[in-house]
């Protein structure tokens, strides 16, 4: 007989909790967040759970909103009294950034194209399983299209190629670029494709941007990103959708009945997407818990850091200085226009909450995790010639950029590292020329350990191939707007978002130079130096 | 004072850290020094009121404690003196138990036998799920008893089924498998690399966790013992039953007896002791324990395992130098049960294969037999479906001889035929670079005669696998007289690659295992000529330790291969008996009866049933060649004797010849690749324990009725004639 678990939130065969492999993880795969599974036989229990929970997306997010609920009541006015330290810091940051000069020399060259960044937007990225909860992914893709649309004037015809990044892929739409260009009013004569690169599917759609202007293949293209977490494809389980397909095909109706005939209770039980990588069945969280272990980041440093990204969002979005932002009025629902999953608590707040995938011993928690989020983004990419010509007024030059990959097990989030001193070669530029550094916060952990990975020697030496450090990036120009562990971290749209907030802040804060660097599932990294263009 | 070398410690807060290191050894062994140091350094602990918890680690990468020196109780000399050993170690590690501070044991890499006797000694465990973390009491494979306690303390902590499992297997138990038995507490994940080497940073991390546990447990915020679910509450219930735990002696009793014919002792030492102790106290308990353990060290049984573990130690060290070129791309000719086998052990050990053969059935079926193989282990969770497909992405099947210019070594396992094995030697060797080597995986054709065709005969070596090659542990390896010392370097690597025992012998018909082993059939055949049965024979020869009888190895084996072996082995050495085993073999395979792989042999094989009956057939052809038993050789024991001698004799005759190196390889390939009953140790560990005289004698009388076939060769007689003469 088949075992089952079921948790207070959630339940699921056991077969699908073997592609965790002989572990004792017993995280909720969707919420993240710990719960306690315990052995039942009886399946039919089981159906009335899936009843009651999975079809009601609500539930992805149970774990994540009871936490903030309890900071919310214990901890209304904390968001910029508990962490004044943090706040000061990030402040001095700015005004540091203001007075620096602009005299280092442009990263152009002879005989390449210059590409700009003409636009970016996005839509509010809100925790799943709220106000977006009913829509589809193209819906969101589509918001954001409309958005750059609105923002940029862009006529319906004058772009040349769309191309999105998405993780977790709506059947129905596969091709979600394509259904949400039509959708939001582009020339039907526009050719629109997906990519998916886990959480770095929004690099790869805007560096295909950068491929095919570059190639001359066109002037203009959009590429965006989405991520639709709030709803995810549960399948019938591979001898159900065996049997049904076979259904198909029969012939007579003795065959017909002698295959529902075949149908066991257990067929029934539906499987779920892992948030798991599959070569290693490992869970991201668990493996970043580990990554954390291995560049012993203390607990106290992942909260601090998780912290930081909350405050500096909020200051950030009370600033206004979330310009990507667009407003999107959901149907049946009222107008978003703000991301709705910050909230600044206190170091003691973080403290009490118990880890999420180690356990007992583990650091990572729900609250220094990014958590599952709905989103979507879109970039307007252009050749410099081709944008002046339209009249546009360019925000940055999208210069050099890699891809790098390295070990899924040990090294899954270790891309930035990889990826920075790759592209600052590239470039010919030094840590030291970089004004603006975003990274993409996946676990406050994870951050942590790229750190101390970037600032030391052994691993320079041992895995880089360097002789020495490539140091870490100074906390003072890094992930000064929020992250995606406080602006949420919508898998496919995240890439955008990244190269957006250094163009604004290579604005704002008047710095020449800025790098983007992502860690994404299968242990691949992504690196781009963007240049601000001149004002 | 003298400074400890073995046993450190220092303070972090109020937990002391100690830190197991044997400075003269790559694994930590209980030694007397080590255990010397550590009560010292516990004593100084206990007598230290700040400290409030102490952690246990081994500063060596790759195992925490594996176990007991040997040497302690190999160099006892008296049962009272190993007794006394176990008694004064159940001492130390009763004040372990009773420790005022909890101890946590923090395991990473071998924990086994005294190691784990120590570790369950101490208040909590925590282990990593590293791939190389084992816990086990091995102490049944060297004939003896968990000495130490583990008797007593094991069944407590896991349950009376599994401790007796544990302990009567030896098995090695996984972290993962630990955890849910309860015989570790929490497990802590191996780590990647991070600012330091991935091992270092791990092992360092499982100190910190279990610095923190050890200073919960002395705060009372970490539990001692879980609570219990119901299911383990009702085994309780159940176990406190007397009746129930009797039951449970009886089956375990009977097991062992079917399983051991009642030839070991120890199992049924442990059964004893842990029934003592269970049934009238600890105290009684630990004295028996230690009386068993005494006891059992000054068996013969114990003696022989133990060599046979030195042996295999021995056997898995390259003596031979390291090769000019790390050998990595293997090339197998012949995609049969035997080349998908070497391919299979291959390329699970990381290395690539290309698997050749001449039809696309037989490289399908090759191909399958390594996924399947691969597969198994998926289904049962030893591998991640990802692991099998990135081990089958080094293994290329094909038709033809693309790839081979590249490869370091060609293996072939072709028909055993001298022409095909020569037309595919000249074949690879007009394709391979020069420092290629050309390896036969021949049985009997002697590897002087296969190099006759090649141009470069010093690159020609014997590889002989055994089937099926992903069990059997042995490798034969054989030389010519023109191979070269890097040639025999480079095969020895390859062979400990793929995770083989090995032994190295000289060229000759037949070599050194299949020589031995052809005369136990020969002898065999005869016995059946004489009418005793294939069922008695058989059991005749389980009972005295054969893993097998020679009837259903033979049917295994193939009756057409062991014609054929016997074929060429009558025609090399003429030995007596030769002619009628080839004929009869033969007459019975040209029938269509080959052994288990045709279904019919000596026995039938059907599907589903696993007692199979004697082949009436085959019976009848037996019958045609029917000879008189003479009734002054035909007792049960003679006929036991009449094929263990002939065996042991013509491994003795293989050492004469300079076929074998030294006595070990002749135990190990005896054993390993033969079936020789493990607890005689080997066929030279078996003339020592015997008495070359007694067994010389048994011979003679053979002699008298059989003739020459008996005849002890002169290194036997040498011993017989000087008692003081051992091999080993």
């Amino acid at each position: 007989m088949e075992t089952y678990y079921v948790s207070s939130l959630w339940c699921v065969p056991r077969h699908f909790f073997d592609q965790l492999g002989e572990t004792d993880q017993s995280n909720c795969l969707f919420c993240r967040g710990s719960a306690v599974w315990s052995r039942v036989s009886e399946p039919l229990h089981i159906y009335i759970y899936i009843f009651v929970c999975c079809y009601i997306n609500v539930l992805l997010n149970i774990e994540y909103s009871l936490f903030l609920n309890d900071i919310i009541e214990d901890d209304k006015e904390c968001f910029s009294l508990s962490v004044s330290g943090a706040r000061s810091l990030s402040m001095t940051a700015q005004l540091q950034a203001q007075v620096q000069t602009k005299s280092k020399k442009t990263l152009a060259r002879p005989g390449v194209k210059n590409i700009v960044l003409v636009e970016g937007v996005r839509t509010p990225f809100l925790l799943s399983g709220t106000t977006y909860a009913d829509l589809m992914p193209h819906d969101l893709a589509r918001a954001a299209l409309q958005g750059l649309l609105h923002r940029t004037g862009l006529p319906k015809d004058a772009v040349d190629y769309i191309i999105y990044g998405t993780v977790i892929q709506e059947v129905k739409t596969s091709n979600v670029a394509r259904e949400a260009a039509l959708g939001a009013g582009f020339s039907d004569k526009i050719p629109a494709h997906t990519v998916t690169m886990a959480c770095i599917s929004s690099n790869q759609a805007m560096t295909s941007a950068v491929g095919l202007i570059a190639a001359g293949q066109c002037d203009s293209v959009v590429a965006g990103g989405v991520e639709f977490m709030s709803d995810v494809p549960i399948r019938h389980s591979r001898k159900m959708r065996k049997t049904m397909l076979s259904l198909n095909r029969a012939k007579t109706l003795g065959q017909r009945l002698s295959l529902i005939g075949s149908i066991r209770l257990a067929h029934l039980s539906p499987e779920l997407p892992a948030v798991a990588e599959f070569s290693t069945a490992e869970t991201m969280g668990h493996s970043a818990d580990r990554l954390a272990a291995a560049f012993g980041v203390s607990r106290i440093e992942q909260d601090e850091f998780a912290v930081r990204s909350h405050t500096l969002a909020k200051q950030a979005q009370d600033a206004g200085l979330l310009q990507d932002v667009i407003s999107f009025k959901v149907p049946g629902r009222d107008i978003v226009s703000k991301d709705n999953g910050i909230r600044p608590s206190s170091m003691e707040q973080m403290g009490k909450l118990k880890p999420a995938f180690v356990k007992p011993h583990g650091t990572v928690t729900a609250a220094n995790s990014s958590f599952l989020t709905d989103g979507a983004s879109a970039a307007l990419i252009m050749s410099e010639e081709k944008a002046l010509a339209m009249g546009y007024k360019p925000k940055a030059y999208l210069r050099d950029f890699v891809y790098v990959s390295q070990d899924p097990k040990d090294q899954l989030l270790l891309g930035p590292t990889y990826g920075t001193p790759k592209v600052l070669e590239r470039a010919g530029l030094t840590m030291s020329d970089i004004d603006v550094f975003e990274f993409h916060e996946a676990f406050a952990g994870q951050i942590m350990a790229n750190m101390k990975a970037l600032d030391s020697d052994w691993f320079g030496q041992t895995y880089l191939g360097r002789k020495s450090k490539v140091g870490a990036p100074p906390m003072e120009k890094f992930n000064l707007w929020g992250g995606s562990l406080s602006l949420g971290h919508p898998f496919g749209a995240t890439g955008c978002r990244l190269v957006t907030t250094v163009a604004h802040r290579l604005q704002k804060e008047g710095g020449q130079y800025g790098l983007v660097a992502a860690c994404a599932a299968g242990g691949q990294g992504h690196a781009m130096v963007i240049e601000a263009y001149p004002q | 004072m003298l400074a400890r070398t073995h046993v450190s410690y220092e303070l972090k807060d109020d937990v002391a850290v100690i830190r197991l290191n044997d400075p003269t050894a790559k694994v930590n062994t209980l030694t007397w020094q080590l255990q010397s140091e550590l009560m010292a350094v516990m004593e100084e602990i206990w007598a230290n009121g700040a400290v409030k918890g102490a952690v246990l680690i081994s500063s060596k990468p790759g195992n925490f404690l594996a176990g007991a020196d040997i040497k302690i109780i190999q160099s006892a000399n008296s049962s009272e003196e190993a007794t006394g050993f176990s008694r004064q170690v159940q001492k130390q590690l009763e004040k372990f138990e009773k420790s005022p501070i909890p101890i946590v044991a923090a395991i990473h890499g071998l924990c086994l036998g005294g190691g784990l006797e120590l570790a369950i000694a101490c208040q909590y465990r925590i282990a990593t799920k590293s791939k190389n973390t084992f816990l086990g009491t091995p102490e049944v494979k060297l004939g003896l008893l968990p000495g130490l306690g583990g008797t007593q303390r094991l069944p407590k902590l896991v349950g009376l089924p599994e401790a007796l499992d544990m302990m009567l297997t030896g098995r090695n138990i996984s972290a993962d498998r630990a955890k849910k038995m309860g015989l570790v507490h929490q497990l802590v994940d191996p780590l990647g690399p991070g600012t330091k080497p991935a091992e270092e940073r791990t092992i360092e991390y499982l100190e910190e966790v279990a610095v923190g546990v050890a200073k919960g447990i002395a705060n009372k915020q970490v539990p001692l013992t879980k609570e219990k679910s119901l299911m383990q509450k009702l085994q309780d219930t159940v176990m406190g039953l007397g009746q129930v735990r009797k039951m449970i002696y009886k089956t375990a009793s009977e097991k062992v007896q079917k399983q051991t014919k009642g030839l070991y002792p120890a199992p049924v030492k442990i059964i004893e002791s842990v029934k003592t102790g269970l049934e009238h106290g600890t105290k009684a308990g630990y004295l028996a324990e230690s009386e068993n353990f005494g006891k059992l060290t000054v068996t013969s049984e114990a003696n022989a395992l133990i060599g046979l573990y030195h042996g295999q130690v021995t056997c898995k060290k390259n003596h031979f130098g390291t090769p000019e070129k790390d050998v990595k791309r293997l090339a197998i000719l012949g995609a049969g049960l035997m080349g998908a086998g070497i391919a299979q052990v291959s390329v699970h050990k990381g290395l690539t294969a290309i698997l050749k053969d001449t039809t696309e059935e037989s490289i399908s079926r090759g191909h399958e037999q390594v996924y399947k193989s691969l597969n198994t282990k998926v289904k049962k969770r030893a591998l991640t479906s990802f692991e099998r497909d990135v081990t089958m992405s080094n293994l290329s099947v094909q038709l033809d001889y693309s790839g081979f210019q590249s490869a370091d070594i060609v293996i072939e396992a072709v028909s055993e035929d001298i022409n095909i094995k020569h037309k595919v030697l000249k074949e690879v060797e007009a394709i391979i670079s020069p420092h290629c080597i050309f390896a036969s995986n021949t049985s009997t054709l002697p590897i002087k005669d296969i190099a006759a065709a090649s141009k470069h005969p010093e690159k020609v070596i014997g590889m002989h696998y055994f089937s099926p090659v992903d069990k059997m542990p042995l490798l034969e390896i054989i030389t010519t007289d023109e191979t070269s010392k890097d040639t025999l370097a480079s095969a020895v690597s390859v062979g400990l690659k793929q995770g083989k025992v090995i032994i190295v012998v000289r060229d000759s018909p037949g070599f050194y295992a299949n020589r031995c082993i052809f005369q136990t059939m020969a002898e065999a055949i005869i016995l059946l000529q004489e009418g005793a049965g294939p069922k008695k024979l058989d059991s005749l020869m389980t009972s005295f330790g054969y893993p097998i009888g020679p009837v259903s190895l033979s049917d295994e084996v193939g009756l057409d291969i062991a014609a054929h072996v016997a074929e060429n082995l009558t025609k090399a050495f003429g030995v007596e008996g030769g002619h009628s085993a080839h004929t009869i073999l033969s007459d019975l395979s040209e029938r269509g009866f080959k052994g288990r792989k045709s279904g019919k042999g000596i026995y039938l094989y059907e599907d589903g049933t696993k007692d199979r009956s004697v082949n009436p057939e085959a019976e009848e052809i037996l019958k045609k060649y029917k000879v008189a038993a003479p009734p002054a050789v035909s007792s049960d024991s003679d006929r036991q004797y009449r094929v263990v001698s002939r065996f042991v004799n013509e491994a003795v005759l293989c050492l004469q010849e300079g076929i074998l190196r030294n006595p070990v390889e002749g135990d190990i390939g005896a054993v390993f690749g033969c079936g020789f009953p493990p607890f005689h140790g080997g066929p030279f560990r078996f003339v020592d324990s015997m008495g070359a005289e007694r067994l010389v004698s048994i011979m003679r009388r053979f002699e008298d009725v059989y003739g020459n076939r008996f005849t002890p060769c002169q290194l036997l007689l040498d011993h017989a004639q000087d008692p003081s003469k051992k091999f080993h």
